[in-house]
C-alpha cells in the first residue's frame, strides 16, 4: 500500500467518521418524533399523508400486525413492478419504444427491487422505459430501503420499551424514513450529480456521429452511436443511499454518465456507507446508551478495515502471472500499477478496491469495476463479506438488525460461559429469541448453498457459466450469495438473464429478505413485552473491547464454518494455483 | 456436621463404571437416540457407513473396505462414548437413590380413629395411607409418611434423609411440626396428620430427582439444544452440497475422484457439535447430583438454573448474619455513677437470667471489672423474671434494694413512678448505641437510673467475606430483620450487606420481593417459618430449611437438608457452574471445527486440485489418515471431557468480563488449538503403526 493509496483511503474514512454522529443523531430524533428541523417544517405534509391514508399516527401495532403490513406493502410493490415491466410497451414515457420485459426477467426484477437487492439480470438502458426506471424502480428503491429502516426501528423499540405489546406503527416508520431521511438526501445528492454532469432528462437517447466509422458483427458499417440518456441522477442518488445498487446503465457506476467525476465517485462511495454506518449511532442514541452503538460500529470496522487493506494491497501487487512475463506492475508517476484488468482507468486501484469492499460490506451492490477480474483473494473478500450475512454495515436497517441477531447468539454463548441467563441491553434472551435469532443469523446460509448445488448439478445452471474451473464455480457461488444476502452485485461471468437464474435467484432473494425480517419483528415483539433487567456486577458489559472482539469472531467463525469448503473449491484453490503451489 | 451419605462417588467407582459400560451399548437404541438430535445424526451416519462397508466387501465399494470399516467403527464409538457419559451421570445418581430407597421401607402404621392419644387404632401398611389420615408414632417406630405433628413432642432421627446423625425435636405447632416419612422416632410419641398421597412424599421426590427420571430440560438447555440443532442442520447442508460441488470440480479439473460418501459422513460427524451434544445430558444430570451432594433437594432443574441468575438474596438477620443472640459489650454509667457500681448492679440482676444476653452480662462484668459470680442463695435475693407486661427483669435484694433492667421505654416508665427522669447524658449514649446497631439495656436501682448496658449483635465470622464474594458475582444481599431501621442499617453495614428491610413483616417481605421482581430482578430467599411461606412462594429461588414447617417446604422450590441459610451461596454457585459447563463445552465443540476442516478438506480434494495440499498445514500422512484421525479425535475428546462434564467447570466469583475472557481463552482458543495437536498425534500413531 503506497502513500497515495493510504491518503485516499484515510480521507474517505475520515469524512465518513465525521458524519456518523450528526447524521445518526438526526435519524434518532426523526424516529423518536423529537424536533429535528425537517420534521417540524414538513410536519403538515406528514399529517396530511396520514389523513388521506387513514393512518392513526399514535396507534402502535403488535409485531404480527406490523409484519403483516410490511409484507402486504412489499407484495403490492412486487405486483406493480411486475405489471409495469410487462406493460411498458403500451405505457407513456417510453421514447425509445422499448417492448415489454420477459415474464421471468420481470419476476426476477420485481423481487429484486422489493427486497432491496437490485440484482439486475437485464441491461437498464436497453430494457427499461423511463417510466419503469423512475416511476417503478426508483420508487421501489425508496420503499425497500425504508422498509429495512422501519424494521430496524421496530427492533430498537423492542429494547427501549418495557412490558408493551406494540412495536410502533409501520406506516409512520416508513413515512418518516422516506420523507425526512431518504428523500431530502436523495434530492441533495441528485442535484450535485446533475451539476457534475450526470444526465437528468426525459428526452430520448442522443445520436453522435462517430469520428471513425466501424463495423458491427454482421459486417455492416456503423457511423452513428446512440448515447443513452434519461432520468439518471435521481435514480443513482437513491440507489447509492438506500443500499439498492441497481444502476440506470448496465455498467452501473463504472459508466461515465452514472459516475462522471472523482467528486461523484467520492460522493457515491460515501452514500453507500452513510446511512448504514450512521444507523449504529442512531441505535445507541435511541437506547440511551451510545457506547453500545459505537461498540457495534467497532465490531463492523474490525472486520471491514482488514478486508479493505487486504483488497487494496493485493490489487496493487498485481498478477503474479504477469510478473513472470516481465510486465512492470509497479505504481509509478506514469501508471497506477497493480491489477488493472476490469477497472476503470479513471478510478484506479484504491477507488475500485474501496468500492468493492464498501459495496459488499454494505449490501449495496453497485459496482465501479468488474469483480470477476479481481485477484482470487481480493475476489474472495467481497464474496465472503456478503456470505457473513451482510451484517458488516449491511443494507440500510437490515444490516444492523442482522447484526443484532448475531449479537443475540453471541450474548447467549457468552451468558452461558459466565453462568447467567443471557441478556442484552437489559432484556433477557430466552428460548424464543434464540430460536428466532438462529433463523436470522444461521439458516440463510442454506439459501446460498442449496441453489449453488442445484446450479452446478443442472444443465440449465451450467449453461450460464462462461469460465471453467474454480473461477466458474466462484461465479455461481457469488451470484447466489449476492442474491441471498440482498446485495445485488454480480461477480460477472455468468449469463444470468435465463429462466433458470431469474427464478432461482429470485427465490434466494425473497427468502434472504423476508425469512430474516419476520423473525426479527418477532424478536422485537417478544423483547418489547419484557421487563428491563438492571445492570449489576454480574451483567456482561457488551461495549467492552472483549465483547467487540468476541462478536466479530462469532460472525467470522459462523461465516467461515459454513462456507470454507465452498470457498476452498473456488477462490482459495484458484489463488493457490495462481501462486503455482 | 457429620455426613453419613450424599458423598461424591469416585470417578472410577467400579459399581458405577461396570453398569455404565453395559448401559452405553443398550442406549444405541434409535428410540433413545432420537431424543438427542445431534447424536441421532451420528447414528444415521454410522448405519450408512456400515452399509457401505458391507457393500465394499463385495468388491464394489467406493473406497477400501478397511478404511470404511475403520471410519464406521469410530463413528459407532462416538455414540457409545456419548452414551457412556450419560450412563455414568445416571449411575452416580442411581447409587444415591439406592441409599435413599432403603429408607423407604414399607413401614407399618398405626392409623388412629381420632386425633387424640389413647384413641383406638388399626395397624395398616404405610402405602395405604392417604392425605389427611391421622397416625400415631411411638418410640422406635418409623414415621410412615410425610406429615404434620398435631400433638406430642418427640426426638426424631432424620439421618436417613439429612445425613445428620444428631436427633432433632419435632413438636406440634410452631416451626418444627413437619416430619418426613422414613425417619425414626427415638423417644416419646407423636400424632401426625399425613400431608401427602403415596408417591408424592419428599423421599419419592428425592429419589426421582437423583435418578433423573423426572428431569425436564431447563429453559437454557432448550435454547442451547435449538442452537445445536441449527448448527447440525447447517453442517448437514454444508456436507450434502459438497457432493455436487465436488462433482462439478472433478469435471472442471478433469482429474481426481468425487468425494466418497464415507468421507462426507466423516466430515459431517466431525463438524456437528457432537462433543457438547454427547455430553449435554450428562452435564444436566451431574448438576442435579452436585446439588444433592450439597444436601439440597431441588424440586426442578429450572430452579437450579434460576439460582445461577439470582440478582438479589434475602437473608434473615438472626441465625444467618448474626449469631442467634446479642452480647453485652460495654457498661456506660449515668453521670455521677461509678462504672463498677453499674457493673455490679447489672451482674446481680442477671445472675439467674439464663438467656444468652443475661449470661453475657455476667461474663462481661467478670472479664472487665473482676466482679466474681456470687452464690444466689446466699444473697437472700428474689429474682423478678422478665414479663411481657413490665418488659423488665431484675432482682430484689435484702436491704430493700430493687434492681431492674429493661428496654429504654420500660425503665423510663419504671423511674417515672418515682417522679424521676432519664438523665439527659444517658439519652445521648442510648442514641449512640442504637446508631451503631446495638441494643441499649438500661439498669435502674430503686427507681434511679444507673446506666446502660450495650448489647450488640455479633456478626458471624467470615460472613462479610461471603457477601463480598456474592457482590463479585453481581448479587445484591439484603438483610431482613424485625429491628428498627437505625439498628438494621448499622448491622447491615457491619456485615457488608447492600440493603436491609427493617421491621419486616410477612407483608413487607412479600411486597419487597414483588417490587424487586417488577424491576426485573431475580430474587432468592431462605425461610423456615409458616409466615415465610408467602414470600417463599413469590421468590424465584426459595430455599426452605428442612427443619422448617411443611408450609415453608411446600412454598419453596428447594429444601436444604442441612438447614443452613448461607447454603444459598452454594446453590448459586452450582447453578452458575451448570451453565458455564454447557457454554464452555459448546464453545470448545464449535472451535474444534476449524482444525477438522484443515484436516479433511485438503484430504478429500487434493486429488482434484493438488494445489489444495497447501491447506494440509498439519502435514498429515495420507488423505485416509487425515480423515480417520479427525474422526478418532472427535470420538476420544468426548471420553476425555467426561470428568469435566460430571464435575463441572471450576467457578470462581469474579466480574463477568474477566470470567468471559478466561473461559474464552481456555475453551475458545484452547478449542481451536487442541485438535490441531490431537489430530496430529493420532495421525503420527496411525502412520507409525502402518494402519493407513
Amino acid at each position: 500500500m503506497n502513500f497515495n493509496n493510504f491518503i485516499q483511503t484515510a480521507f474517505f474514512l475520515g469524512v465518513l467518521l465525521l458524519l456518523i454522529k450528526p447524521f445518526g443523531r438526526y435519524m434518532a430524533r426523526i424516529y423518536e418524533g423529537r424536533p429535528a428541523g425537517l420534521n417540524v417544517w414538513l410536519s403538515p405534509v406528514e399529517k396530511w399523508l396520514y389523513r388521506i391514508c387513514g393512518v392513526k399516527q399514535d396507534e402502535g401495532m403488535p409485531w404480527k400486525i406490523y409484519a403483516l403490513a410490511m409484507i402486504m406493502f412489499n407484495i403490492l410493490g412486487i405486483l406493480v413492478v411486475y405489471a409495469i415491466q410487462r406493460l411498458q410497451g403500451h405505457l407513456p414515457l417510453n421514447p425509445m419504444n422499448l417492448p415489454g420485459v420477459s415474464p421471468d426477467s420481470s419476476f426476477n426484477t420485481a423481487i429484486s427491487f422489493a427486497t432491496n437487492t437490485n440484482w439486475q439480470g437485464y441491461a437498464g438502458e436497453s430494457t427499461m422505459s423511463y417510466l419503469t426506471q423512475m416511476a417503478v424502480l426508483v420508487v421501489q428503491n425508496f420503499v425497500s430501503a425504508a422498509t429495512g429502516m422501519a424494521i430496524l426501528v421496530a427492533v430498537i423499540r423492542g429494547f427501549v420499551q418495557k412490558q408493551m405489546h406494540t412495536i410502533g406503527n409501520f406506516w409512520v416508520d416508513i413515512t418518516r424514513s422516506i420523507l425526512y431521511i431518504l428523500l431530502p438526501l436523495s434530492i441533495l445528492f441528485a442535484l450535485v450529480f446533475v451539476w457534475q454532469g450526470v444526465p437528468q432528462t426525459l428526452h430520448k437517447s442522443a445520436q453522435a456521429t462517430l469520428l471513425e466509422g466501424t463495423k458491427d458483427s454482421n459486417g455492416k458499417p456503423v457511423t452513428q452511436q446512440e448515447i443513452a440518456l434519461g432520468p439518471v441522477a435521481s435514480q443513482i442518488a437513491i440507489k447509492q443511499l438506500g443500499s439498492n445498487g441497481g444502476g440506470f446503465y448496465n455498467a452501473n457506476s463504472a459508466h461515465p454518465y452514472e459516475n462522471p467525476t472523482p467528486l461523484t465517485n467520492f460522493l457515491e462511495l460515501l452514500a453507500i456507507m452513510l446511512i448504514p454506518v450512521a444507523l449504529c449511532y442512531t441505535f445507541g442514541d435511541m437506547i440511551k446508551d451510545r457506547k453500545q452503538g459505537w461498540a457495534i460500529l467497532a465490531t463492523m470496522f474490525i472486520v471491514f478495515l482488514p478486508c479493505l487493506f487486504a483488497c487494496i494491497c493485493i490489487e496493487q501487487q498485481g498478477n503474479p502471472l504477469l510478473d513472470k512475463l516481465q510486465v512492470d506492475q509497479r505504481a509509478t508517476d506514469a501508471q497506477p500499477g497493480g491489477n488493472m484488468e476490469g477497472k476503470e482507468a479513471r478510478f484506479g486501484i484504491v477507488n475500485s478496491s474501496l468500492w468493492v469492499v464498501s459495496t459488499t460490506a454494505v449490501a449495496n451492490g453497485s459496482v465501479n469495476c468488474m469483480h470477476d477480474s479481481l485477484m482470487p483473494i481480493s475476489g474472495l473478500i467481497p464474496l465472503w463479506l456478503i456470505q457473513l450475512g451482510e451484517v458488516i454495515f449491511g443494507g440500510v436497517g437490515c444490516g444492523l438488525y442482522g447484526m443484532i441477531a448475531f449479537i443475540i447468539v453471541a450474548v447467549f454463548m457468552a451468558g452461558l460461559m459466565i453462568g447467567r441467563t443471557p441478556e442484552y441491553l437489559g432484556k433477557k434472551i430466552e428460548v424464543y429469541e434464540i430460536k428466532m435469532a438462529c433463523l436470522v443469523a444461521l439458516i440463510p446460509h442454506l439459501f446460498v448453498l442449496l441453489p449453488t448445488a442445484i446450479a452446478v448439478m443442472t444443465a440449465a445452471g451450467k449453461a450460464g457459466i462462461l469460465n471453467s474451473g474454480p473461477h466458474g464455480f466462484s461465479e455461481i457461488l457469488y451470484a447466489f450469495s449476492s442474491a441471498s444476502g440482498n446485495n445485488g452485485s454480480a461477480f460477472g461471468g455468468i449469463n444470468a438473464n435465463t429462466v433458470f437464474y431469474n427464478v432461482t435467484t429470485a427465490v434466494s432473494m425473497f427468502f434472504g429478505r423476508y425469512w430474516l425480517a419476520i423473525p426479527m419483528l418477532a424478536i422485537a415483539g417478544s423483547l418489547s413485552a419484557k421487563k428491563i433487567v438492571p445492570v449489576t456486577q454480574g451483567t456482561l458489559p457488551t461495549h467492552t473491547p472483549l465483547f467487540i472482539v468476541f462478536l466479530a469472531v462469532v460472525v467470522l467463525v459462523v461465516g467461515a464454518l459454513a462456507f470454507f469448503p465452498a470457498l476452498a473449491l473456488g477462490p482459495i484453490v484458484e489463488h493457490l494455483m495462481l501462486k503455482g503451489i | 456436621m457429620k455426613k453419613t451419605h450424599h458423598k461424591s462417588a469416585s470417578l472410577f467407582e467400579p459399581t458405577i463404571l461396570g453398569p455404565a459400560v453395559i448401559e452405553s451399548f443398550k442406549k444405541l437404541d434409535p428410540r433413545h437416540q432420537i431424543k438427542n438430535p445431534v447424536m441421532f445424526v451420528v447414528l444415521v451416519g454410522s448405519i450408512l457407513t456400515s452399509g457401505l462397508w458391507l457393500q465394499s466387501l463385495g468388491g464394489r465399494g467406493e473406497a477400501a473396505p478397511g478404511f470404511i470399516l475403520a471410519i464406521s467403527v469410530w463413528l459407532w464409538f462416538t455414540i457409545v462414548f456419548a452414551n457412556f457419559a450419560e450412563s455414568m451421570a445416571e449411575g452416580r445418581g442411581k447409587a444415591q437413590a439406592e441409599s435413599l430407597r432403603k429408607a423407604r421401607k414399607d413401614t407399618p402404621a398405626k392409623k388412629l380413629s381420632k386425633p387424640v392419644r389413647g384413641a383406638s387404632f388399626e395397624n395398616v401398611s404405610a402405602t395405604t395411607l392417604r392425605k389427611g389420615d391421622i397416625v400415631l408414632v411411638e418410640q422406635g417406630d418409623y414415621i410412615p409418611m410425610d406429615g404434620e405433628v398435631v400433638e406430642g413432642v418427640a426426638s426424631v432421627d432424620e439421618s436417613a434423609i439429612t445425613g445428620e446423625s444428631a436427633p432433632v425435636i419435632r413438636e406440634s405447632g410452631g416451626d418444627r411440626s413437619a416430619v418426613t416419612g422414613g425417619t425414626k422416632v427415638l423417644s416419646d410419641w407423636l400424632i401426625v396428620r399425613i400431608s401427602v398421597d403415596p408417591g408424592e412424599t419428599f423421599l419419592d421426590h428425592m429419589i426421582a430427582m437423583v435418578e433423573g427420571a423426572r428431569r425436564q430440560k431447563t429453559p437454557n438447555e432448550v435454547a442451547l439444544s435449538i442452537l445445536l440443532v441449527v448448527f447440525t442442520i447447517i453442517f448437514l447442508l454444508v456436507t450434502v452440497t459438497l457432493l455436487p460441488f465436488s462433482m462439478f470440480s472433478v469435471t472442471a479439473a478433469g482429474k481426481g475422484v468425487v468425494i466418497t460418501v464415507t468421507a462426507l459422513v466423516a466430515l459431517l460427524v466431525c463438524l456437528i457439535p457432537t462433543t457438547i451434544g454427547g455430553l449435554l445430558p450428562a452435564i444436566g444430570i451431574a448438576g442435579m447430583d452436585r446439588m444433592i451432594q450439597a444436601n439440597v433437594i431441588a424440586t426442578s432443574g429450572r430452579a437450579v438454573e434460576a439460582a445461577g441468575d439470582v440478582d438479589v438474596l434475602l437473608l434473615d438477620k438472626t441465625g444467618t448474619i448474626t449469631l442467634g443472640n446479642r452480647q453485652a459489650v460495654a457498661f456506660i454509667p449515668a453521670k455521677g455513677i461509678k462504672v463498677e457500681d453499674l457493673a455490679d448492679a447489672a451482674q446481680l440482676s442477671s445472675l439467674s437470667d439464663e438467656t444468652p444476653e443475661g449470661r453475657s452480662i455476667v461474663v462481661l462484668a467478670k472479664d472487665k471489672y473482676a466482679i466474681r459470680e456470687r452464690q444466689t442463695n446466699q444473697l437472700e435475693a428474689r429474682f423478678i423474671p422478665f414479663s411481657a407486661q413490665t418488659r423488665m427483669s431484675g432482682v430484689d435484694l435484702a436491704g430493700n434494694r430493687q434492681i431492674r433492667k429493661g428496654s429504654v421505654d420500660a425503665i423510663e416508665n419504671y423511674v417515672r413512678q418515682d417522679g424521676r427522669q432519664m438523665p439527659d447524658d444517658l439519652k445521648s449514649s442510648i442514641e449512640a448505641i442504637s446508631k451503631e446497631g446495638g441494643t441499649p439495656l438500661v439498669v435502674a436501682e430503686n427507681h434511679k437510673v444507673l446506666g446502660v448496658i450495650q448489647l450488640k449483635d455479633i456478626i458471624k465470622g467470615g460472613i462479610r467475606e461471603r457477601f463480598a464474594e456474592l457482590r463479585r458475582m453481581g448479587i445484591k444481599t439484603v438483610m431482613i430483620t424485625g429491628d428498627n431501621p437505625l439498628t438494621a442499617a448499622a448491622i447491615a453495614a457491619e456485615a457488608g450487606m447492600d440493603d436491609f428491610l427493617a421491621q419486616a413483616t410477612p407483608e413487607t417481605k412479600l411486597k419487597y420481593i414483588r417490587d424487586m421482581q417488577a424491576g426485573g430482578r431475580l430474587v432468592a430467599m431462605t425461610g423456615d417459618g409458616t409466615n415465610d411461606a408467602p414470600a417463599l412462594a413469590q421468590a424465584d429461588v426459595a430455599v426452605a430449611m428442612n427443619t422448617g414447617t411443611q408450609a415453608a417446604k411446600e412454598a419453596g422450590n428447594m429444601v436444604d437438608l442441612d438447614s443452613n441459610p448461607t447454603k444459598l451461596i452454594e446453590v448459586v454457585k452450582i447453578g452458575k457452574q451448570l451453565l458455564i459447563t454447557r457454554g464452555a463445552l459448546t464453545t470448545f465443540s464449535i472451535a474444534n471445527d476449524v482444525a477438522k476442516y484443515f484436516a479433511i478438506i485438503p484430504a478429500v480434494f487434493v486429488g482434484t486440485y493438488p494445489a489444495l495440499g497447501a491447506l494440509n498445514i498439519m502435514h498429515l500422512a495420507t488423505p485416509q489418515s487425515a480423515i480417520l484421525s479427525a474422526v478418532i479425535f472427535n470420538a476420544l475428546i468426548i471420553i476425555f471431557l467426561v470428568p469435566l462434564s460430571l464435575f463441572g467447570v471450576p467457578y470462581r466469583p469474579m466480574a463477568a468480563s474477566r470470567l468471559l475472557r478466561d473461559n474464552l481463552l481456555i475453551y475458545g482458543l484452547g478449542g481451536i488449538m487442541t485438535p490441531f495437536v490431537g489430530i496430529k498425534i493420532i495421525d503420527m500413531i496411525l502412520a507409525a503403526l502402518h494402519w493407513v
